[in-house]
């Protein structure tokens, strides 16, 4: 199966929904656009209404207000068992009464699909998810990767055009997990389905998506590419929960001076009005100021406060002149001792403009 | 087929594995803790049953099978024993039908409204079996509420023979035993996980397609546990179908008391117990080959 096999790719519009439980509201006003065929991650912290919106989309909770389409067609009010949506559940739900073969077909036998063409679908799906000659196993017999494996093969059987993913790797080992997450990249661009994955790993986000969604309260905060989502996040809330940033409080002095701790910076990137901004510094950005440092780079002096090795790199915290504390990565390797500073010493440090974010407070 | 499978024990698992001196005392210490309960089981349960079994193969002259004979001779054995194990049946059935839609909307109901429901499946169990059967006796009898309510409406000319026959006893025993058969179907219930009916709907599937393939067979446990239950009670009742079969349903139960209170007859009404017994064995254990036993008795 390739993308062009998959022809009716379809969009997912949600407009203005909204779920209240009692004064609660679980989602606030959302409107997101699914571009067809796109992998779009629905990321943010726990409680933050991620399975709200999947519910929405698969017709098990139903909106206060607002709409949702699917392609031109209106689901707002649809039944689940109608609307075609394929979804993998946070637990899998797996029917423990029946073999993987039974779970895989219970699609088809719900549509009603002749039994002659069953085996030939079922030896297809469980190809895919390289699960041949599992069919007849318990479920009870199988790991938690193959139990997700049997999910995902039961929600692509009937070829749906969205597929819902509700932190399908989370109850997964590290190693597993990253396994996983290069098999569900590839299965996508074999499948040529929409995807909507949901999941509070930033760097699992960051990593499968083509775009994401970050989440708190309820409320969409950014939809962006996982590069422009880390590289310019739009608030303090995003630029915290992606990756390893540090915030500093800043002020602003026109559209590209900002003042740190009294001393100007510039940044290449537009300078926010208001109060409240913060500097959005990533650790992989600072640099030690040395001969190849670029001349128009800021630069940050500060003491090495500590030192952790962590086998691939070196992490080293530093306290800036003006108090604030930040850290860095230097690599473990030739160059990188070479250059390796000692707790106690001086450093100056090297931010780009081109790398110096700023940030308001979270809306 | 609704058989929870459990894992396999690894090779090195707690069955082969030897004790430990210190596993050793800790036994020896529960054991010893166990004493009294032990022996009051068996001065109480054990020793009684020995004594019933001995003397069901007592005759005038010693050692002898004339009771159990009887079984093959008396009529009235038989038909009892058929009449006995049809109302059971009945009950059962009656039970499972009325129980089921019971514990089902238990089951999906939420805040205060699963106390209630159990709560007045529960009533009957705060009254004594010998009110609630005199209560049956008043609604049932000829001048009785249910017959001049339906004289009343028109529905029947003459009062309806509802009492002092198969039909008041089933009814009232029904009635008693309804809670033994939806408290294990509610937790039976309660332990389907709601996502599978949500995964059920979102993979096609229409509400009665996911009740009858993923919510029904996952119920089963409890449907098992429930029926032996009521039809292990039933082959044993007293009181009511004493009090409201009229003389004209002679139950297993009956069968025991008339050969003791009329005859005399120990040794019969002990032979009469032990096969009882032993078919109630026998249905728990076929019960058991379908699901474990604790599920049964609900302690698991
Ligand atoms: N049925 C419900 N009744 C009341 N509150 C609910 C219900 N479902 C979810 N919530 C609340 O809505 C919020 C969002 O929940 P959820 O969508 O499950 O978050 P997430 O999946 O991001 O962890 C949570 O605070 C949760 O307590
Ligand atoms: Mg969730």
């Amino acid at each position: 199966m390739d993308a062009s096999s998959h022809p009716h790719q379809v969009g997912v519009t949600i407009r203005n929904a909204v779920k209240r439980y009692g004064s609660f509201n679980a989602l606030n006003d959302v409107s997101l656009d699914v571009a067809p065929g796109e992998f779009l991650s629905i990321l943010g912290p726990s409680g933050s209404g991620k399975t709200t919106l999947l519910g929405l989309l698969g017709g098990f909770v139903q909106p206060t207000s607002g709409s949702i389409h699917l392609g031109a067609t209106d689901i707002t009010h649809m039944p689940p068992h109608k609307r075609d949506i394929g979804i993998v559940f946070q637990n899998y739900a797996l029917f423990p009464h029946m073999t993987v073969g039974q779970n895989i077909t219970f699609p088809l036998r719900a549509r009603h699909m002749p039994k002659a063409d069953w085996p030939a679908r079922l030896e297809a799906a469980l190809a895919m998810v390289e699960l041949s000659g599992y069919a007849d196993r318990s479920i009870a017999a199988l790991s938690g990767g193959q139990r997700q494996r049997v999910a995902l093969a039961r929600a692509m059987i009937f070829e749906p055009r969205l597929i819902l993913m509700d932190e399908p790797l989370s109850a997964l080992d590290k190693q597993l997990r990253e396994t996983m997450q290069l098999e569900l990249k590839d299965l996508h661009a074999k499948l040529g389905a929409t995807i909507i994955y949901v999941t509070h790993d930033q760097r699992e986000a960051l990593t499968m998506s083509d775009r994401i969604a970050v989440m708190k309260d309820g409320k969409l905060v950014q939809v962006d590419s996982p590069r422009t989502l880390h590289d310019r996040p739009a608030n303090a809330f995003v630029a915290s929960f992606i990756g390893e940033a540090m915030l500093l409080p800043v002020a602003r002095q026109d559209a590209g001076i900002l003042t740190l701790s009294g001393k100007a910076l510039r940044s290449a990137h537009a300078i926010p009005a208001g109060k409240d901004l913060f500097l959005t510094v990533h650790s992989e950005k600072l640099t030690l100021a040395g001969p190849s440092t670029a001349p128009e780079a800021n630069l940050l002096p500060g003491t090495v406060s500590s030192t952790v090795y962590q086998g691939e790199s070196v992490r080293i915290f530093v306290t800036l002149d003006g108090g604030h504390a930040v850290s860095l990565r230097l690599p473990s390797n030739h160059s990188g001792w070479q250059i390796m500073p000692e707790r106690g010493q001086a450093v100056t440090l090297a931010l780009h403009p081109d790398d110096t974010i700023v940030v308001p407070q979270a809306a | 087929m609704v058989r929870p499978r459990r894992p396999v024990p690894a090779a090195d698992g707690p069955m082969t594995h030897t004790l430990t001196p210190e596993e050793r005392r800790e036994r020896r210490l529960i054991l010893a803790l166990l004493t009294p309960a032990l022996a009051v089981v068996g001065v109480l349960l054990i020793a009684p049953l020995i004594w019933m079994g001995w003397q069901s193969f007592q005759g005038p002259d010693g050692f002898s099978l004339m009771h159990y004979q009887r079984f093959l001779t008396d009529s009235v054995y038989l038909s009892s024993f058929i009449q006995t194990f049809r109302i059971a049946f009945v009950v059962t059935l009656a039970a499972l039908l009325i129980g089921y839609p019971i514990a089902y909307v238990a089951a999906k109901s939420e805040g205060i409204w699963p106390p209630i429901i159990l709560g007045m499946v529960l009533v009957p169990f705060w009254t004594s079996v010998l009110v609630r059967a005199y209560a049956w006796l008043i609604l049932l009898q000829r001048r009785g509420i249910v017959n001049s309510a339906l004289q009343d409406l028109g529905l029947i000319d003459r009062p309806l023979l509802l009492v002092n026959n198969e039909f008041g006893t089933t009814m009232a025993t029904l009635h008693i035993l309804l809670p033994f058969m939806v408290l294990p179907l509610y937790a039976a219930m309660k332990k389907i996980p709601a996502e599978l009916e949500t995964a059920g709907a979102s993979l096609g599937g229409n509400g009665w397609l996911v009740f009858r393939s993923i919510y029904l067979p996952l119920s089963l446990p409890g449907v098992i546990a429930g029926s032996v239950l009521v039809f292990v009670l039933t082959l044993g009742f007293y009181i009511t179908p004493e009090l409201l079969g009229g003389g004209r349903t002679f139950l297993v139960s009956m069968l025991v008391s008339r050969n003791i209170e009329l005859y005399n007859e120990w040794g019969a009404a002990s032979s009469i117990s032990v096969v009882l017994l032993l078919v109630v064995f026998a249905i728990f254990r076929l019960a058991s080959m379908l699901i474990p036993f604790e599920r049964i008795m609900g302690t698991k």
